[in-house]
């Protein structure tokens, strides 16, 4: 990518002189992309994102922004807007004045400090409580005005640090496509911080997720979920049967694994050698349940456990492959009501829904 | 979420359109009861110790400083009949039936020995007033030669002054503003009217107003080294902020009166101050620090500052750190981020301290009283001589009333600048 809008180039940040954060990282950002760092807490995608808002100082590389180089550059100079993860909203100044406050430290006059303001909050479908205090909002509310905040100095770059962590469920959703139009709307770049990969999957052009510092792959939601790169990933984002075995037999992109109980047709991922090992990542709705007599690239024995019922979907415990916690999602209808535990089935994968990847090191 | 909340609300209109209201308000009364009563329990022992030891003391003390003293008791009589010849003008000496009164009255007060009592009242009025009393009581014959008054002009010719018989009138009614006037540096004369005391005797106004000055200083000195340590302590991780606070603390942990004679040691003349700065060749001359106004300044400010640090770091804690950065992101440099939204947030903290220094200043006793100079006291030394040695508790009630009321007037002034919630005491 040459017209990279922010590049992150060899950054690496530590706090103690010891560990590291953020190791060697590097990445590359296109103007109006909606970029998700997603990973587990002490990750370092916070950080990363706090380097580049200017309130922390990476301890070596470089990070630049529109093609220079950012590091000298104050936090207030950078016209980079960020939402907060509970907000940051002033709690004495209106709402209002919340989003009038980028503007009239930019010395606007306040009529149109005031216009544009007004506009801002339109966006958000707040014009009624332009008056009220942000203590007497409620949190998708605040969350708004948060967004109308730091979209209103008409920003670069927008940051956002778990901005929907402290909301219910059901608003969580509608705040997630609140913010995907928003973005598709006004064309802006798009860098979110989050651990939640629901919403990472549903918002984003590409999603980083991070481990241990690391960028552990960096793709589409559709590629990260089918084509995970690694164990991480896999476990990571959805959810996921692992099952260990050893290489076998490599034929192409097709590798065969020695799991107990048998052999398991794959789509080989990383290292080749034979006899190596490997996890093999299947997704809880990819397993089918034959018919008797059925024949499938992977077929296997296994036993009902439990049944849990989640009303769209059914749960099945398999007991199969030397594991009593193998999950397999079935739909709900007609041909999957009378599932029962202690049930002997059989069931099947085909090769591409096999993903065997590199074990992780015990 | 507002579909949710009409249905809820549609519930209770059902409810109570059952008629169930009644039953419902009772037992929610009953539950509220017993919660009420045993947080009641939990706050009463404070609620009598503060009844017991604050309340009724302060209204005591405004009581005393209107209540005139033992005339009317001692002597009802004559105070009736002064009263009357107050209201008479113009005013000459009182006519015979006062002074019979007066004769028969002091004989009473002397066999019932509670005639000390009055003349202490009355030499407040008129010093020299306890000896005339006193004397005249010894010598005071069973009849009456002539008239009465002849008779007591023949003792002591200063019976047939109005000065001394408007004294005595002064302390006649039960109640009198005569204390209040006194504290605020005027006084009636012997026609009643309200008159500036002389030049030579007022010191009420000028100690109250050096009062006031003295504390300001020290408020604002306080202030002024408060506000950035607080800040320090509150943008500090935990631990650092911890070992900090406790040598913010220390001074608490030390008697007062050990810090006040430290202070005195260092300030003096030939104290490690002076020494010092001598020998970094800043000075020449020894600076006067001790028995003077610098040197309370210094003390004060020391002695007080825990009490402006705290509020301010309480209140700095609970302001987010993210504010700042918000406000750093959105475009606002360092200071003015600072001044729009940090400083604006920790206000009430300032409020809380300000009122807090201020107001233990004004009432500062040992510290003013050791290293103060002896022409430069302030309120609190006069209220202590006052009770202590010319036992004058009127008048030094009434100076702690004037206080009062300052302090009170002055918190309602600053919460109606800076707003009703904008103090936050703790």
């Amino acid at each position: 990518m040459t017209d990279a809008f922010v590049t992150f180039e060899k950054v690496r940040k530590t706090y103690d002189g010891r560990s590291l954060v953020v190791s060697d990282l590097d990445l590359e950002i296109a103007k109006g992309e909606f970029l998700t760092m997603l990973g587990p807490s002490g990750s370092g995608k916070t950080t990363c994102l706090m380097m580049l808002a200017g309130f922390e100082r990476p301890t070596a590389g470089r990070i630049t922004l529109a093609g220079r180089p950012i590091d000298g550059v104050p936090p207030h100079k950078r016209d980079i807007g960020v939402v907060f993860q509970n907000y940051a909203l002033f709690p004495h100044m209106t709402v209002l004045e919340n989003i009038g406050f980028p503007l009239s430290v930019r010395k606007l006059s306040a009529a149109e400090t005031e216009r544009r303001a007004r506009t801002a909050l339109g966006m958000v479908h707040l014009q009624h409580l332009a008056d009220r205090k942000p203590g007497q909002l409620s949190g998708g509310q605040q969350q708004r005005v948060a967004l109308a905040r730091a979209l209103v100095f008409e920003p670069v770059l927008i940051l956002m640090d778990e901005p929907l962590g402290a909301l219910d469920k059901q608003l969580r959703e509608a705040m997630q496509y609140e913010i995907k139009h928003l973005h598709e709307r006004l064309g802006v770049t798009i860098v979110y911080v989050t651990h939640d990969q629901g919403e990472a999957l549903t918002m984003s052009n590409r999603v980083a997720v991070f481990n241990e510092g690391r960028i552990q792959q960096l793709s589409t939601p559709k590629e990260l979920y089918e084509h995970p790169q690694n164990a991480f990933v896999a476990g990571f984002i959805g959810e996921n049967n692992a099952v260990h075995g050893t290489l076998r037999n490599v034929a192409g992109n097709t590798g065969e694994v020695e799991i107990p109980g048998g052999l398991l047709r794959c789509d080989l991922l990383g290292d080749r050698t034979i006899g190596v090992r490997k996890l093999v990542s299947i997704r809880p709705e990819r397993v089918r349940i034959l018919a008797e007599g059925a024949a499938f690239a992977n077929v296997m024995p296994a036993r009902v456990e439990e049944v849990i019922y989640h009303g769209d979907h059914l749960r099945l415990r398999l007991s199969t492959m030397n594991s009593t916690e193998f999950i397999a999602k079935v739909p709900n209808a007609e041909s999957s009501r009378n599932f029962i535990a202690g049930q002997d089935l059989r069931i099947g994968c085909s090769i591409s829904d096999c993903l065997a990847l590199d074990a992780p090191a015990r | 979420m507002p579909g949710r909340r009409s249905d809820r609300s549609g519930l209770t209109m059902d409810m109570m359109a059952a008629g169930e209201t009644g039953d419902l308000r009772a037992s929610l009364r009953r539950a509220e009861r017993a919660r009420t009563l045993r947080g009641l329990g939990l706050a009463l022992p404070l609620i009598l110790f503060t009844l017991v030891f604050f309340v009724l003391p302060i209204a005591g003390m405004l009581v005393k400083s209107v209540q005139n003293g033992p005339m009317p008791d001692i002597m009802p009589e004559t105070s009736a009949l002064l009263q009357a010849w107050r209201s008479s003008e113009p005013r000459g000496v009182p006519d015979e039936a006062v002074f019979a009164a007066f004769a028969g009255e002091l004989r009473t007060a002397s066999q019932n020995r509670t005639l000390p009592e009055l003349a202490t009242r009355l030499n407040f009025e008129n010093a020299g007033y306890r000896s005339l009393l006193m004397a005249t009581a010894r010598r005071l014959p069973d009849a009456p030669v002539g008239s009465w008054r002849d008779t007591l002009v023949g003792l002591n010719p200063q019976w047939g002054e109005v000065a001394i018989w408007a004294a005595m009138g002064r302390a006649s009614p039960r109640l009198t503003e005569g204390y209040l006037l006194a504290a605020l540096d005027h006084r009636r004369d012997d026609n009643d009217h309200i008159q500036a005391t002389d030049a030579s005797r007022a010191v009420y106004v000028t100690s109250l107003l050096r009062t006031l000055e003295i504390s300001a200083i020290v408020t604002l000195l306080c202030l002024v080294l408060a506000y950035p340590l607080a800040y320090r302590l509150a943008t500090l991780p935990e631990s650092t902020a911890n070992l900090l606070m406790i040598l913010v603390l220390l001074p608490f942990w030390t008697s007062l009166l050990v810090r006040t004679a430290s202070w005195l040691v260092i300030l003096q003349r030939e104290g490690p101050l002076n020494q010092a700065l001598q020998w970094l060749g800043l000075i020449d001359q020894p600076l006067e620090l001790a028995f003077n106004r610098p040197g309370v300044i210094i003390a004060m400010t020391h002695v007080l500052l825990p009490f402006m640090v705290l509020p301010i770091y309480s209140v700095m804690k609970g302001i987010p750190s993210n504010y700042m950065r918000a406000a750093t992101s959105l475009g606002a440099p360092f200071f003015t981020a600072f001044r729009r939204v940090y400083f604006p947030l920790s206000l009430p903290g300032v409020t809380a301290g300000c009122l807090l220094v201020f107001i233990l200043a004004i009432g500062y006793y040992i510290t003013p009283l050791l290293i103060g100079g002896a022409n430069d006291q302030m309120v609190s030394a006069l209220i202590a001589f006052l009770t202590l040695q010319t036992l004058n508790w009127g008048l030094a009630a009434a100076l702690g009333a004037v206080l009062l009321v300052i302090t009170i007037a002055l918190y309602f002034i600053y919460t109606r600048v800076v707003g009703t919630d904008g103090v936050k005491l703790g």
